[in-house]
């Protein structure tokens, strides 16, 4: 069968990637939960649950952080079937050789997220969930970038040409505020990995100052002023400085992606799909800093804490999404396709000169 | 047999000797200034586990305990210890101490043992519980245990010393008990009148410390002879 027909004709493999997409975002949003209750260690045993096989975990015990972690588990096993017959799918019914290689790397990918998330509870290592978090997000991009793969849109796009050019400038600037998101969701999830709550209490001051007092005294009297409901660490000087760090940083994301979406509007025009994947990049980054101020604000309460982690992760993939999907209009790029730029990375194949 | 029993005899006298001129520390601690006002538990029980919050009367919920002030400062929960007292634990053999969890709290909040000595978690809850202490001294152990309601208790010793050890449930998130271990019987925490006494202290020079979850160490030098010694400690709020 031709390959372009075979991509053509099998949408509901676009529709499942979608969908194992989605499934990923709500494991994001149930695992930020786990974190901002403090309940990544309520259910002691894995991959056994109070001792019981995981799915039959009777009712009663769903309760208090117990509820958020053995809820996060189910879903991730879910999200871990739902990867494996992805990349059996992939394996099997797409042509491009690149494509099938990706669903065994999200494959992979989700067994290593699994046994982290495990690990880090039976071996009581807290840096493992700091680095569980930040997978997880690199895990997040690869699917969705799977279900663009997979989509009309990428085939339309692919087909298209190079009709547009995006500035190298641009491109390159998009890439950096892409890394650079991905460094911030590090700091945050280090920040969360603490388990110390708020480090600061007040935004957009520290402290009532620009710049907080991060003195041995100074901390002493911030942590004696503080009354903790959940059981977190006290906090440290260096949790404050990480915390300042993560403010300034969130400033020049802001500045970065207003800067790539102006000049995406000013040079591509508004109704070029990239401007408008920018202008909604810049839209979700708003309500990112509006989501990080309401944080503190609201102190850290569990849900608008894991919303900001949900929106961290839509603008991170948004980002990637961007530079993937601009990669084949580059200035300067071959006059093919961004599907085969793409491919050329991981090794070209007959399929995809079919496609082509 | 003469050879074994001259120095168990010798040592004995001794021992005794020691009891009988050893003194007591005691003192009254005191809070000045206005601590920050103690939170209400009850939103976060009746949302994480209204089985929790059902055991209380809805206009009495809990609050949290960091600062436990009687009417002219008496100030609770401040652990007071001989700094720099090692080596002279009787941990092992000395019975338990018990950390209930009742209610859905810790009870004690705040207790401390010796190194080498039994602390047991018990579970008076009708619900479960998992017993997570997260000690940060290296060489005590962090355990992570499931309680059933009804379960047997739980048994932990710590072989070295620590202050405010952290034992909280991850169940129910505002659970939270600080365990001090220290490597000898000498220590003792303020009652709710801020009185303490740290018994039988043998003759000697010490620095007295007196230890607030919240507010830090505050030390004394003391000397003890024959007599009880009196040392006051006053935290201050800033």
């Amino acid at each position: 069968m031709n390959a372009k027909a075979q991509i053509r004709n099998d949408p509901w493999l676009h529709r499942f990637a979608v969908l194992t997409a989605i499934i990923t975002f709500l494991l994001l949003g149930i695992g930020g939960l786990v974190t901002s209750h403090e309940a990544g260690m309520s259910v002691p045993d894995w991959p056994t649950s109070y001792g019981y096989t995981m799915f039959a975990l009777p009712f009663k015990f769903w309760k208090g952080g117990a509820l958020f972690e053995h809820s996060h588990r189910l879903l991730a096993s879910g999200a871990g079937f739902f990867t494996t017959v992805l990349a059996v799918w992939l394996w099997l019914k797409d042509p491009r050789k690149w494509m099938k290689w990706l669903g065994v790397a999200a494959f992979l990918l989700v067994v290593a997220q699994g046994v982290l998330g495990g690990l880090r509870v039976t071996l009581k290592m807290n840096n493992l969930g700091v680095i569980h978090g930040v997978v997880a997000q690199s895990f997040f991009i690869l699917v969705c970038a799977i279900a663009l793969f997979t989509s009309r849109f990428w085939r339309n796009w692919a087909a298209e040409g190079k009709t547009f050019s995006v500035t190298r400038g641009l491109w390159t600037l998009v890439l950096a505020t892409t890394i650079l998101i991905f460094c911030q969701l590090i700091l945050g999830a280090t920040m969360r990995g603490q388990h110390a709550g708020l480090a600061i209490p007040d935004f957009p001051t520290a402290y009532g100052k620009l710049w907080p007092d991060t003195s041995s005294d100074a901390v002493a009297r911030y942590n004696a002023d503080r009354v903790e409901v959940i059981s977190v660490n006290p906090i440290t000087a260096f949790q404050i400085v990480l915390q300042m760090t993560h403010r300034a940083v969130a400033l020049a994301i802001f500045i970065l992606v207003s800067t790539a979406a102006w000049l995406s509007w000013k040079r591509l025009g508004l109704k070029n799909p990239l401007t408008r994947f920018a202008c909604c990049w810049f839209a979700l980054i708003i309500c990112q800093i509006a989501l990080g101020a309401w944080t503190v604000w609201s102190n850290k309460a569990a849900d608008v804490a894991t919303l900001h982690v949900l929106v961290g992760a839509l603008s991170l993939v948004t980002g990637a999404l961007w530079c993937i999907i601009a990669f084949g209009r580059r200035e300067g790029a071959a006059n093919i396709a961004p599907a085969k730029t793409i491919s050329g990375a991981f090794g070209t194949s007959p399929a995809m000169a079919a496609n082509k | 047999m003469k050879q074994a029993v001259l120095p168990i005899l010798a040592t004995g006298i001794f021992t005794a000797w020691q009891a009988a001129s050893a003194a007591d520390i005691i003192g009254v601690i005191t809070l000045k200034g206005t601590p920050p006002a103690e939170k209400d538990i009850g939103p976060a029980m009746t949302e994480a586990s209204p089985d929790c919050a059902a055991m209380y009367d809805p206009s009495k919920m809990p609050t949290t305990h960091f600062y436990v002030v009687g009417p002219k400062g008496e100030f609770a929960d401040v652990v007071v210890s001989l700094k720099g007292v090692t080596g002279k634990s009787t941990g092992a053999s000395a019975p338990p101490v018990a950390l209930d969890q009742k209610g859905c709290l810790y009870s004690p909040q705040i207790l401390a043992i010796q190194t080498g000595q039994k602390l047991i978690v018990k579970n008076s809850d009708a619900c479960i519980h998992n017993v997570h202490c997260t000690p940060a001294v290296p060489g005590n152990a962090e355990h992570n245990d499931v309680q059933m309601p009804g379960a047997a208790d739980l048994t932990y010793t710590f072989p070295q010393p620590e202050m405010f050890l952290r034992f909280k449930c991850d169940v129910h998130q505002w659970m939270v008990a600080w365990v001090s271990v220290f490597d000898s019987p000498y220590f003792s925490i303020s009652d709710k009148d801020g009185k303490f006494i740290i018994k039988n202290v043998p003759p000697g020079k010490y620095t007295v410390e007196a230890n607030h979850r919240k507010l830090g160490a505050q030390t004394q030098d003391v000397e003890v002879a024959d007599k009880d010694v009196t040392v006051n400690f006053n935290f201050e709020i800033k």
